[in-house]
């Protein structure tokens, strides 16, 4: 299973924030947090993580600085700003009412929700 | 160790072609390059640890880093100031026909020549240039900017609806100019020729930005447009006026006077033709050259800046008050306007991504001598308002002063925000955005209403 184009892209935001809300980090172990926690399903394309990045610093929600090691290649490194923390509360919110909303329905509609589940959505 | 070392020299060249690959894209800059190399090697050495061999593993994280014409546009999309200088972004779906294309050089050449004969048609209904100088006045940007908006019209295929919109305004606009029954020497036509070609432009503007009247990024566009369009007519006025000048005088060594023919065809036509001729120009060049009202922006913000503060110590150190005469007056609400144009092009041309430096130090000096300068100026007019009564001239001077100093104030105020961290600067571009419905609410009312509001004096 595959998570469709259109989830991924509307689930970006909430998962970078919370990403970030636990530490700076950068683009590559990003990523890799994301493949991690979703068991691999959840396949972005690497490259479109840092439009996205320089979309959250734009509007303010995360902060960016270079930083170099010592002998190292120097690497762009984000955190998360208070703006950011209060827009994942906010996306927190809206994503729980969804997942809250959905999980009522299935629940009532007597659908099974598991990995065997087939589409369509037979009762 | 000899493979080895061989294809790690390998991985250094194809990585130093893919990046000269990347680099050719307008809209991603050398740290966005920088930032996805450091991914690709941080890809590459995963996928070699877990026993891949490097040409293998840069292959695979090239693909995963995605197709580069999706990406960037991606990057397009988030920083439009970098997608200003390529409008035509490859494979847009609706992207408009390439300027300096053959076609639409024809149609550009076409709405200039509309224009230019235009402003010839009212001599056939008897009215010419030298006995009826206020109707031209008050006209001229209606004979230059419908063309223009008609070019822009076609360019960004405009829908039907927002035409008739356009249509409506310009019909507004001619209303306006020439409905109601003004004196030649009344106030009001001179305050309609200087406003109505304001309040035209932001139609244009609708044509530009292809219809789409809400605040929106595209208005930005618009405001670059309109520096780099300012700047490339007047290079044509000036090379006009070398034109001129030879053209009369090589006639003249020849014994024919033909300053008859280029008073009445040359210049008018020509100074209307233009208007269109520089918005291709801008439309066509603007991927060949840096802009330039950026540039001069900076040159000029710190000279501004300088003058202005001078000024002000000037002023309160000898306790002295603008003095009312109307001239100086209008000579401020110029300055006022010069450094809001300062602002604006800092702003627009400004990549949000860099941290507050000196230069946002530099133009939080400068709004801020400026809006108390703007309070100086509101108490002399107002003060002449109350021991003088209302005219046309002093309204529409409280008003713009008004309209002026609200804007310095809250971009001052968004400035300083944005230098102690404290908010985006997507919010000073927001709000520039947003404010012009304010110059455009203005414009027409000092052109529709004021008239009879002020009995047509």
């Amino acid at each position: 299973m595959r998570v469709t184009k259109d989830l991924v892209a509307a689930s970006a935001t909430p998962m970078v924030l919370g990403i970030l809300a636990q530490g700076e980090s950068y683009g590559y172990a990003i990523l890799k947090r994301v493949t991690e926690m979703s068991g691999g399903e959840l396949a972005w394309t690497d490259g479109l993580l840092y439009p996205l990045l320089h979309r959250l610093e734009r509007l303010g929600h995360i902060e960016s600085s270079w930083h170099s090691p010592p002998g190292g290649r120097r690497r762009k490194y984000y955190r998360i700003t208070a703006q950011g923390r209060a827009e994942l509360a906010e996306q927190r919110r809206q994503w729980t009412t969804v997942v809250d909303a959905l999980e009522t329905i299935w629940h009532t509609a007597g659908v099974a929700t598991g990995r065997t589940a087939t589409a369509g959505g037979a009762a | 160790m000899t493979i080895e070392s061989d294809s790690d020299k390998d991985l250094e060249t194809q990585i130093a072609e893919w990046r000269a690959y990347m680099r050719r894209r307008r809209a991603v800059h050398g740290t966005d390059v920088d930032e996805l190399e450091d991914h690709l090697r941080t890809t590459v050495a995963d996928l070699v640890e877990a026993g891949l061999r490097p040409e293998e593993a840069f292959l695979i994280a090239v693909k995963r880093l995605g197709n580069l014409d999706d990406l960037s546009q991606e990057f397009a999309r988030v920083h439009s100031e970098r997608l200003w200088k390529q409008l035509v972004l490859s494979g847009a779906p609706d992207a408009p026909a390439p300027a300096g294309s053959r076609s639409d050089l024809l149609i550009a050449l076409g709405c200039a020549a509309a224009a230019a004969i235009s402003i010839k048609v009212p001599e056939l209904f008897g009215r010419d240039l030298d006995n009826d100088g206020g109707f031209y006045l008050r006209n001229v940007s209606l004979f230059a900017l419908v063309p223009l908006a008609a070019y822009f019209a076609y360019r960004r295929r405009v829908g039907v609806a927002s035409i008739c919109v356009m249509v409506v305004l310009f019909a507004l606009g001619a209303v306006g100019a020439n409905a109601y029954p003004l004196a030649e020497d009344s106030q009001s036509i001179v305050l309609t020729a200087i406003h109505l070609p304001l309040a035209l432009w932001l139609v244009v503007g609708l044509a530009y930005v292809g219809g789409d009247w809400r605040p929106d990024v595209k208005w930005m566009d618009f405001i670059r447009f309109t520096g780099e369009w300012l700047i490339y007519y007047v290079l044509i006025a000036l090379g006009g006026g070398i034109l001129v000048g030879v053209t009369v005088n090589v006639f003249r060594a020849i014994g024919i006077d033909v300053t008859g023919f280029v008073e009445a065809w040359l210049v008018p036509c020509g100074a209307v033709g233009a208007v269109v001729v520089a918005a291709w120009l801008v439309e066509a060049k603007q991927s060949v050259i840096e802009n330039m009202a950026p540039v001069l922006t900076r040159v000029f913000t710190p000279l501004f800046t300088a003058a202005l503060l001078a000024f002000l110590v000037t002023l309160l150190g000898a306790g002295k008050i603008i003095d009312v005469e109307r001239d100086v007056l209008i000579l401020f609400d110029l300055l006022l306007v010069v450094v809001l144009g300062l602002l604006l092009y800092a702003i627009s041309a400004r990549d949000p991504g860099i941290r507050p430096g000196l230069f946002d130090w530099l133009q939080l000096a400068l709004a801020i001598s400026a809006a108390l300068i703007d309070v100086l100026v509101l108490l002399a007019i107002t003060g002449r308002i109350t021991e003088w009564g209302t005219t046309p001239n002093r309204a529409a001077a409280l008003g713009e002063n008004l309209v002026l100093i609200a804007n310095l104030a809250w971009t001052a105020f968004l400035l300083a925000g944005f230098i102690r961290h404290r908010r985006p600067f997507e919010h000073l571009e927001r709000w520039q955005i947003r404010y012009i419905a304010v110059y455009a609410a203005w414009a027409w009312t000092v052109v529709l209403v004021f008239p009879p509001v002020f009995g047509f004096f």
